[in-house]
């Protein structure tokens, strides 16, 4: 096993992807010889040329809408949208073109492509470059959205995406960017599953379904509640759309009580989906009334502490669910 | 500049372009006849009148090129080599459709025949054919992309990222505007800052023409020229035709928007009566003969989509994704 950061599995994905397969190209801005604003596409460049690594201009509908066209017509193209605030400015290609085109030609093509893009605060980025838009994605049928939190789940979910044919949208955390984790040794290939979810924590007194860097927070938070006597089982969704509603109600139907945790905004959001699922499919089961734990319905502020009190802390998260766990008992 | 091309069209591709604008003028009377009868479920967008553009440009073409099209796009669809069956069956919702009867006038594709689709989002077929000719450019294909648009897609944003990225990367593609007069409900000047839209080209540091969209064969020659100079390398052009369209935006547009004037002229923009007079004397008859059999093969098509079955309930959830991976 190797240790290695969130960004670099990032890169090796593309890299390896790219190795295997001269359809998968690389574009977005500065993803060329610059290397990316987190680094995260060092290396590709040097390594491909600019035929295949391309940078672009600052032209996301555009850019995007080429990538569509390059998708049903041979290519398999990667495009990185820096900030995932930005996927706004693409929305017509991503949600009229690519998701609809096979449907809308009869099976006459596949889109194959994988747009992934960093989101979600925690960096104090301010209003348009914080916002985590996962449920805008998974609205829409075509479109496969998934949303790995380690780099293990980078690697092996990005390579799956790239193999994937039909138009992946992959959001990463920029709060992510530099943690670290285990990963198979370089030569050892690793290609996830997309549409599994993972229990990362057993336990039997609560489910705490999180998604993104609030995976990282949840867990964070069943340390306090093991504390607190409560036996908290993190599941991390991974994956957006498909979602993987049977792992979380398994794990419901052991513990009896569900909150889900993140960063989009709460009305519409996962955690609704989530809870409406659970609700309709386990209502008897459940001890108590699941719980979402979001940010406020308000923009997220730049201000430190405000974005403090904006995101669920691991501490918010603890509280929340010792309510709900005591509740009933 | 582009270059010219031959001055006389041999007899095989004048009687090419002049089938294919026949088909087009029987498909789309046809359609309109069909839609008023309540045959054709949801709204259509014909091109009457346009007919010299579609046909034009598409025989400048290879069969392995590539088009993207618009909501306007059955003569684009045709010109490149869609069957007139399919295209039909597509339009009164059968299965046989190119779509399987799920997607309509709007999205008839034929990727077979080189048709990456006709699209009711304006502009994308910009950004789509510049993601063709990107797709082209990489395997080393030695083929060409037209991306047609009309001049409401001229003022979107889309068609200035689509023409400065297909500059910046020197790909092969047409873009060709068919100026019809009007965008939707409202005429050019509401739409078009510029005089003509080819003048815009040099903002992109490529070629810009415009040519008389009554005109086939002066079509013809501005697309041929600016393919050739496409699979030579030498990048993006913009061909601007000039155009009128006969019908409203919509089968059922009332067209309150178009002047007395305007339409007294219009009754007289005719690209089929144009290249009949370009013939030669004694080529009446045979003109003639080419019309009545491409009148022909339409109603037969119609005859024939009309008899079909609509798609079946499992068709719902079909296509929505592909299958799972491969490798």
């Amino acid at each position: 096993m190797a240790r290695i950061k969130y960004y670099q599995a990032l890169t090796r994905a593309i890299r390896e992807e790219m190795e295997r397969d001269e359809r998968v190209i690389l574009m977005g801005e500065d993803v060329g010889a610059s290397g990316g604003i987190f680094a995260q596409t060092k290396g590709l460049h040097a390594a491909f040329g600019s035929q295949r690594v391309r940078d672009t201009p600052i032209a996301e509908n555009g850019f995007v809408s080429a990538a569509v066209g390059a998708a049903m017509t041979g290519l398999r193209p990667i495009v990185e949208i820096g900030f995932e605030d930005f996927v706004t400015c693409c929305m017509e290609p991503l949600v009229n073109q690519a998701a609809k085109l096979r449907y809308m030609l009869g099976g006459q093509v596949s889109v194959p492509m994988v747009l992934y893009t960093f989101g979600g605060g925690g960096v104090n980025a301010g209003p348009q470059h914080s916002q985590s838009l996962a449920a805008w994605f998974a609205h829409v049928p075509g479109l496969k959205v998934i949303m790995p939190s380690t780099p293990e789940d980078v690697l092996g979910l990005v390579k799956a995406a790239i193999r994937d044919d039909n138009p992946v949208i992959c959001l990463l955390s920029k709060k992510l960017i530099g943690t670290s984790g285990e990963v198979p040794d370089t030569g050892t290939e690793l290609v996830g599953s997309i549409g599994e979810a993972k229990i990362v924590r057993p336990g039997c007194d609560v489910t705490i379904a999180a998604v993104g860097q609030m995976v990282l927070t949840a867990l964070k938070a069943s340390d306090f509640l093991a504390d607190r006597g409560i036996d908290a089982e993190v599941v991390d969704l991974r994956s957006v759309s498909p979602l993987d509603i049977s792992t979380v109600l398994q794990s419901v139907c052991r513990t009896r009580r569900l909150a889900v945790v993140h960063e989009g905004h709460g009305p519409f959001g996962i955690g609704a989906e989530v809870v409406a699922q659970i609700s309709e499919r386990a209502f008897g089961q459940l001890r108590s009334p699941p719980l979402r734990i979001t940010p406020p319905f308000a923009p997220s502020p730049f201000t430190p502490s405000l974005e403090q009190l904006y995101l669920p802390s691991a501490e918010r998260i603890a509280d929340a669910v010792s309510h709900l766990a005591m509740e009933a008992r | 500049m582009l270059t010219m091309v031959e001055d006389n069209l041999s007899q095989e591709l004048t009687d090419l372009i002049f089938t294919t604008m026949c088909e087009i003028r029987a498909f789309e009377l046809i359609a309109s006849e069909r839609y008023k009868n309540g045959d054709l479920p949801g709204f259509i967008h014909l091109s009457l009148g346009q007919e010299a553009c579609a046909a034009g440009a598409c025989a400048a073409l290879e069969r392995e090129d590539l088009i993207t099209s618009t909501h306007r796009g059955h003569g684009h669809c045709l010109a490149k080599g869609a069957d007139p069956n399919r295209m039909m069956a597509e339009l009164f919702a059968k299965q046989q459709g190119y779509s399987k009867g799920r997607a309509g006038s709007m999205h008839i594709a034929d990727v077979a025949a080189g048709v990456l689709g006709a699209n009711g989002i304006v502009g994308q077929s910009m950004g789509l054919g510049v993601g063709a000719a990107l797709s082209l450019q990489i395997r080393h294909q030695p083929n060409v992309v037209i991306a047609f648009f009309g001049e409401g897609a001229s003022g979107a944003g889309i068609a200035h990222e689509a023409m400065n990225i297909a500059a910046l990367w020197k790909l092969p593609i047409i873009f060709f505007c068919e100026v019809n007069r009007y965008a939707e409900l409202s005429p050019y000047e509401v739409h078009v800052s510029t005089p003509t839209v080819a003048e815009r080209s040099v903002a992109y540091g490529f070629p810009g023409v415009t040519v008389d969209g009554e005109d086939a064969v002066e079509v013809y020659r501005a697309v041929k020229a600016a393919a050739d100079r496409a699979r030579s390398g030498g990048g993006p052009s913009l061909v601007e035709a000039r155009t009128y369209r006969w019908q409203g935006h919509y089968e059922g547009d009332p067209q309150v928007y178009k002047t007395d004037r305007e339409r007294a002229e219009g009754q007289h923009f005719d690209p089929i009566a144009k290249m009949r007079e370009r013939g030669a004397a004694g080529t009446e008859q045979h003109f003639t003969g080419l019309q009545k059999e491409a009148e022909r093969r339409i109603q037969a098509a119609a005859l024939w989509a009309s008899g079909l079955q609509s798609p079946p309930p499992a068709a719902l959830l079909e296509d929505v994704y592909a299958e799972a991976y491969h490798g």
